[in-house]
This record gives C-alpha cells, sequence and structure tokens, in this order.
C-alpha cells in the first residue's frame, strides 16, 4: 500500500516544519523529492538528511517569474513531475480594520496564486502522462474563519474553490486534486502564538492534543498514492476533532 | 494528401480513438469526433509538439474542425 516509487514530488515550503516532514514521508514511501523553499540551507540540510532521491530547487514563491520556473527546473532535475504538493504559506495576520493592501496582497500572492502557477505548469506533464497528484495544503480556518487572519482564511478558502474546479477538468485524465486541512499543528508557525491562545484553541480540540506535522504527511501520503485516486476534490481535514465539517 | 494533414490526422485518430475515415476535413472535434473541451487543448499540444510550432490560446479557439488545424499549421509549420 501507498508504494510511491518511481514517482517524483515536488513539496514547496519544504524547509518548514510541516513542509519537510511531508517531503520526509513521501521520500520514505520511494519517491524521488523536490524540496523547495525561499531559504535554501534548510533544504540542502534536509536533502542532505534523505541521501539520494533528493533534489533542492529554491524558489522565492512571491516572485511569479521564478514561480512560473519551477516545474520545469523540478522536471529538469527529476524527470518528471508526478505529485504536487503546494504546501508553502504565510501569515500577515493583522485585524480586518488594520489590514492593509499589501498584507492581503503579499499573502494571496504565495498562498493562493503561487500555488495556482505551479498547478498550471505541473498539470501538463500530468495530463500526458495520464497520471498525477496534486495537494493543496490549506487550513482548517479556510473553513470556519479566525479573527485577524481574513487574508490568510480568503487564500486557503480559494485554495479550496481552485482545487475542485481543476479536479473536475483533470479527473478523467487520472489525475487528483485534493486539499489537506491542518487544524493546530506544532510548529514555527503556531510557535509564535501566546500561551494563552494555545490553551484557548486546544480547549476546543477533542484529541485535547496539538497535531504534529506527521499528522499532516501521512494524510499527503495517502493522497498521492495511487490507492487514493477515487478520491478527488476533497479536503481531509486533520485537526484532532476540532472543527467536524 | 499532404504529409502535415496525415500526421495530424494520425493525432488525431490516436487520441481521439477515432475510425480515420472519420476524420474528414470538416470533421469537428467536439460535434463530429467526440472531443471534450480538454481534449482539443491536448490535441493543440500534440501538434505543438508534433510540429515545433507554438500555437496561441486564441489561435488555438479557431481550430475547431481536423482542416481547420491542417491550415493552421501548413501556414505555422
Amino acid at each position: 500500500m501507498f508504494d510511491l516509487s518511481r514517482k517524483c514530488a515536488l513539496v514547496t515550503g519544504a524547509s518548514g516544519g510541516i513542509g519537510a516532514e511531508i517531503a520526509r514521508a513521501l521520500h520514505a514511501r520511494g519517491a524521488v523529492v523536490g524540496l523547495s523553499g525561499t531559504r535554501e540551507a534548510p533544504l540542502r540540510e534536509l536533502a542532505a538528511e534523505l541521501g539520494e532521491r533528493a533534489h533542492v530547487l529554491p524558489c522565492d514563491l512571491s516572485d511569479p517569474e521564478a514561480v512560473e520556473a519551477l516545474p520545469k527546473a523540478a522536471i529538469e532535475a527529476m524527470g518528471a513531475l508526478d505529485i504536487l504538493v503546494n504546501n508553502a504559506g504565510i501569515t500577515r495576520d493583522t485585524l480586518f480594520m488594520r489590514l492593509k493592501d499589501e498584507d492581503w496582497q503579499a499573502v494571496i500572492d504565495v498562498n493562493l496564486t503561487a500555488a495556482m502557477r505551479l498547478c498550471r505548469g505541473a498539470v501538463r506533464g500530468m495530463i500526458k502522462a495520464r497520471w498525477g497528484r496534486i495537494v493543496n495544503i490549506t487550513s482548517v480556518v479556510g473553513t470556519t474563519g479566525n479573527p485577524g487572519q481574513a487574508n490568510y482564511c480568503a487564500a486557503k478558502a480559494g485554495l479550496v474553490g481552485l482545487s475542485k474546479s481543476l479536479a473536475q477538468e483533470v479527473a478523467a485524465r487520472g489525475i487528483t486534486v485534493n486539499c489537506v486541512a491542518p487544524g493546530f499543528i506544532a510548529t514555527a508557525m503556531t510557535d509564535k502564538l501566546t500561551d494563552e491562545q494555545k490553551a484557548g484553541i486546544l480547549g476546543a480540540v477533542p484529541v485535547g492534543a496539538m497535531g504534529t506535522p506527521a499528522d499532516i504527511a501521512a494524510a499527503v501520503v495517502y493522497l498521492a498514492s495511487s490507492e487514493a485516486g477515487y478520491v478527488t476534490g476533497a479536503t481531509l481535514h486533520v485537526n484532532g476533532g476540532m472543527a467536524m465539517v | 494528401m499532404s504529409d502535415i494533414a496525415d500526421r495530424v490526422k494520425k493525432i488525431v485518430v490516436e487520441h481521439l480513438g477515432v475510425e480515420e475515415d472519420k476524420v474528414i476535413e470538416s470533421a469537428s472535434f467536439i460535434d463530429d469526433l467526440g472531443a471534450d473541451s480538454l481534449d482539443t487543448v491536448e490535441l493543440v499540444m500534440a501538434f505543438e509538439e508534433e510540429f515545433g510550432i507554438e500555437i496561441p490560446d486564441d489561435a488555438a479557439e479557431t481550430i475547431q474542425t481536423f482542416g481547420d488545424a491542417v491550415k493552421f499549421i501548413q501556414e505555422a509549420a
């Protein structure tokens, strides 16, 4: 089950906690992995840890030209692009009344527009191959909303709509497009929250604990596998029960 | 029949899984040959590759029939 050998997977945001764990999990199942991120040093470290079948593909997702070039660079490095995991994301949290245009645009550009460009760049080869897997990492707050995160929630909800539309267009070509929506996962991003905020969120999680990057990676491995070929346009919520949607 | 028409026909037959004699000049990819809209995009991609040309989106929209495709490629190649 869930054998990914000979599959080539590009993971964005692989320098972060969740992205790195997704890359490790895909690699452990046999995939060739392309590690993308803005900061090259952590990507190099991860590639060294993984050993063979790991390629470092630095990319600044706020730069449209760099984003357009990434799928091509991935295919050049790995030989194909069978699995795309749009994991990279940024936050510019602020109350809506104080939301500046640049806070809105930066989050939309990286979290939504870059993902769209990467999907567009990847899907052509997948159509020709009659096989492909796209997994977009969204967030529970894309469904529930969250005070202070109007820009982030809008981008994540946008990814869901994009994924469902693309899923319908390419379903007959053996390509699935799904989302994984993490809840409260322990990463550098959630470390920024205050203890009070953390306690408040944990109180709303029936499982009673924060999730781990490995919980998200397992969901991605499933959706990237051949076994998940009948699952498309879906959002797999991995949130300890904090939102049962 | 020209070499270009033969090569275009081969792509259409292979891609859409239709009989060769159905692929006549006036045959519409969608109405006569059973293509869906994504098939037409894929056909254009295949033509671009086979003939080493680039078919812009607005031109691709005018390619509705087998005859349109052959004519466009003859002019572009």
